[in-house]
């Protein structure tokens, strides 16, 4: 059972989360601009709070499908730092031994299964998922993650109306922050929301404020509750919005600077924080102290990965087949 | 001429029969066995061309799966339900309609172990019918095995026989990484075209082992053996293979006849001991020629018996244009019995070079 969303408690678990985020998405900003690291980069600022919500209804048996713009959801999900930095780094120690990268992190451990490359080619996968759990008698939940864009491409239409019409267990967490890679939501569809788009498929399909952690908390949390209960998917459409463009180092001449600024204004990170200690769910001292301890647990990380070695040349050929093959 | 070992017995089985019968064992055998696709459970038909037949009545509806028509949908589904635990086969109507899933079977299915470092193995295998030679036309005829021998991740397994398809089967299912399974649907009439009128659909029935019979990937079948020219070749082409080397027989000229059976894992070995033997070789293919296995294999053997090879390494295959409807243009656009026994006698008739 999931507790509310006014729920102190859930709400400061929230805030944790999305710190964890926001600092982990500041630091690698930093090394980038810094020359500290080179690496392709999809930031995740301004779209943490959803995330983090994601990530405080969730089990750590649950599954998660996310996107090459998916740190938020991994972090959020239980990603750890160390492997996190180190794969982006290309290290050995990486998630991924360092033959994925920043847009394959996988960490089944935690249950982040698939973080794909391609607009939309983790739909039709959650599906797989929520099949198994369902199959195998498992109540475990799968949450998809993608962007509007990717609410244009087939493997949409094709993941949900399967999901609809198999009751699977998975939630299609669209996380609408504006923009299609470089293209503006208003220029890629003609309707004004995506939720709608659900009652075709037969699914439930909500418009959510994803800034606002009580309202996208409550939402996932009935949405996840319905699935593990065996009632089926649910299409959350959560409204955020990306402040750093398409890809780290993105001119973002096609976002008006007013926008911007607006949204900027509405930090939903900082408006969380602001909203704790105004409600005195949490004090300065002890979300400082939070900080701290995260800022730390970044560096620590920051260092390993540096210290770390790249993968053994030999990796090249691992890992294709189950065995080397000889031709 | 390898033996089978059937502890358990045998039965005379065609094709389809073989298809059917170790998709039933896989499902006895391991809860985690799954099947879907279109049309494959017994209220929509057992499957397009019947090889699912049966089974969802007795494995239940939940395990052998009809969906809606949704290639991408039904890839994605086998692959996550793989790395939920399954075991899934999907089937894919016909190896043209592959295409439509190309993201899910490429950038998913052949790359999530290796992306993961290893985290996440895709145990599925994909079934699949090529239909070339029956009248389908240009997009329900393709052979296009070579799309997907040039992805790393992925294997890719085309069988020849009843047995074999059995066998072939069952350790593609229980193999750890994504598998296309190739069936020629001629085979599932006995090398004829779906109703055509006169002809025995029984003639390539053979023994099959019942129960859980497996034939490993990677092991190539010496078909028929001889030391004048090696004939490589797999599928459907095996049987034509099979005709042109016994004509050729009476002609005085031994054909030794590989089939490959799977394309990756490739038994090299086998075919370059064969090609050391004979010193010449003839490689036989469905697809169109052009950028096809066939000229990878050709590449192969080259590269390796460069300097023993008396004529250089021949391809018969289709010409590069999509397939014609027409039964005439159809005929002449299938790499045939005459054309195939044509290439050979020409290989084998060959002045050798010069050394």
């Amino acid at each position: 059972m999931t507790a509310p969303a006014t729920d102190p408690q859930v709400l400061n678990r929230i805030y944790e989360l999305a710190a964890r985020i926001r600092l982990c998405d500041e630091r690698v900003i930093k090394m980038l601009t810094g020359g500290e690291m080179a690496i392709i980069y999809y930031p995740v600022t301004g779209q943490e709070v959803l995330a983090a919500a994601s990530g405080a209804v969730l089990r750590a048996d649950d599954y998660v499908v996310t996107t090459y713009r998916g740190m938020h959801d991994q972090v959020a999900k239980g990603m750890p730092f160390g492997p996190l930095f180190a794969e982006y780094m290309g290290r050995v120690s990486g998630a991924c031994k360092g033959k994925g990268g920043p847009m394959h992190i996988t960490y089944p451990e935690l249950g982040i299964m698939v973080t794909s490359g391609i607009v939309g080619g983790g739909l039709p996968i959650a599906n797989g998922l929520g099949w198994a759990a369902q199959l195998l008698g498992q109540d475990r939940v799968t949450v998809v993650n993608f962007g509007d864009g990717a609410a244009n491409i087939g493997a949409f239409h094709e993941a949900l109306n399967l999901a609809a019409l198999w009751d699977l267990p998975v939630v299609f967490l669209c996380q609408n922050n504006r923009y299609a890679e470089h293209t503006s939501y208003a220029r890629s569809q003609r309707n004004e929301q995506v939720a709608p788009r659900a009652e075709g498929y037969g699914m439930a399909g909500v418009t959510v404020d994803g800034n606002d952690a009580a309202a996208i908390y409550s939402v996932l949390a009935e949405a996840v509750a319905k699935a593990r209960r065996g009632e089926g998917p649910t299409l959350v459409e959560a409204m955020t919005y990306r402040f750093n463009g398409h890809y780290f180092g993105d001119p973002q001449e096609y976002m008006p600077t007013e926008e911007k600024k607006a949204a900027k204004a509405a930090d939903p990170v900082k408006a969380l924080r602001r909203k704790l200690i105004d409600e005195g769910h949490a004090n300065e001292e002890d979300l400082a102290a939070l900080e701290a301890r995260i800022r730390a647990e970044l560096d620590e990380a920051v260092a390993a990965a540096k210290a770390a070695p790249m993968p053994d040349l030999a990796e090249l050929y691992t890992d294709v087949y189950a065995e080397e093959l000889a031709s | 001429m390898s033996t089978i070992d059937a502890p358990g017995g045998t039965r005379l089985m065609g094709f389809g029969e073989a298809l059917n019968d170790a998709l039933d064992v896989a499902l006895q055998i391991d809860p985690t066995v799954v099947l879907l696709g279109e049309d494959i459970d017994d209220e929509s038909t057992g499957g397009n061309f019947k090889i699912t037949a049966g089974l969802s009545t007795k494995h239940g509806d939940h395990r052998v799966r009809t969906t809606p028509i949704s290639e991408q949908a039904i890839v994605g589904a086998a692959i996550g339900g793989a790395l939920g635990g399954l075991r899934p086969v999907a089937e894919i109507m016909f190896v043209d309609f592959l295409a439509v899933a190309m993201d899910q079977i490429v950038n998913h299915a052949a790359r999530l172990r290796y992306m993961s470092g290893g985290k996440t193995p895709v145990p599925i295998t994909i079934r699949t019918a090529s239909a070339g030679g029956q009248g389908f036309g240009g997009q329900h005829s393709g052979m296009l095995e070579s799309w997907f021998t040039h992805v790393p991740g992925l294997k890719v397994v085309v069988p020849a026989s009843a047995d074999d398809a059995k066998g072939l089967l069952l350790s593609s299912i229980f193999d750890p990484d994504p598998v296309l399974f190739i069936e020629s649907s001629r085979l599932y009439f006995g090398n004829m075209a779906f109703g055509e009128p006169g002809g025995d659909p029984r003639r390539l029935h053979v023994e099959v082992p019942l129960g859980d019979y497996r034939v490993p990937l990677g092991k190539a079948r010496i078909r028929r053996e001889g030391d004048a020219v090696t004939l490589v070749t797999y599928g459907r082409q095996v049987d034509d293979a099979t005709k042109v080397a016994d004509r050729l027989a009476e002609e005085g000229i031994s054909v030794e006849l590989i089939d490959l059976r799977s394309l990756v894992p490739l038994d090299l070995e086998t075919v370059l001991a064969s090609a050391a033997k004979t010193r010449r070789v003839v490689i036989f293919q469905e697809a169109v020629t052009r950028s096809g296995f066939g000229g990878e294999l050709a590449a192969r053997i080259t590269e390796e018996l460069f300097d023993t090879l008396e004529v250089p390494v021949r391809r018969l295959g289709a010409p590069n244009t999509p397939v014609p409807y027409a039964a005439n243009l159809e005929t002449a656009y299938q790499p045939s019995a005459e054309a195939l026994a044509a290439e050979v006698r020409e290989t084998v008739e060959r002045k050798a070079r010069a050394s």
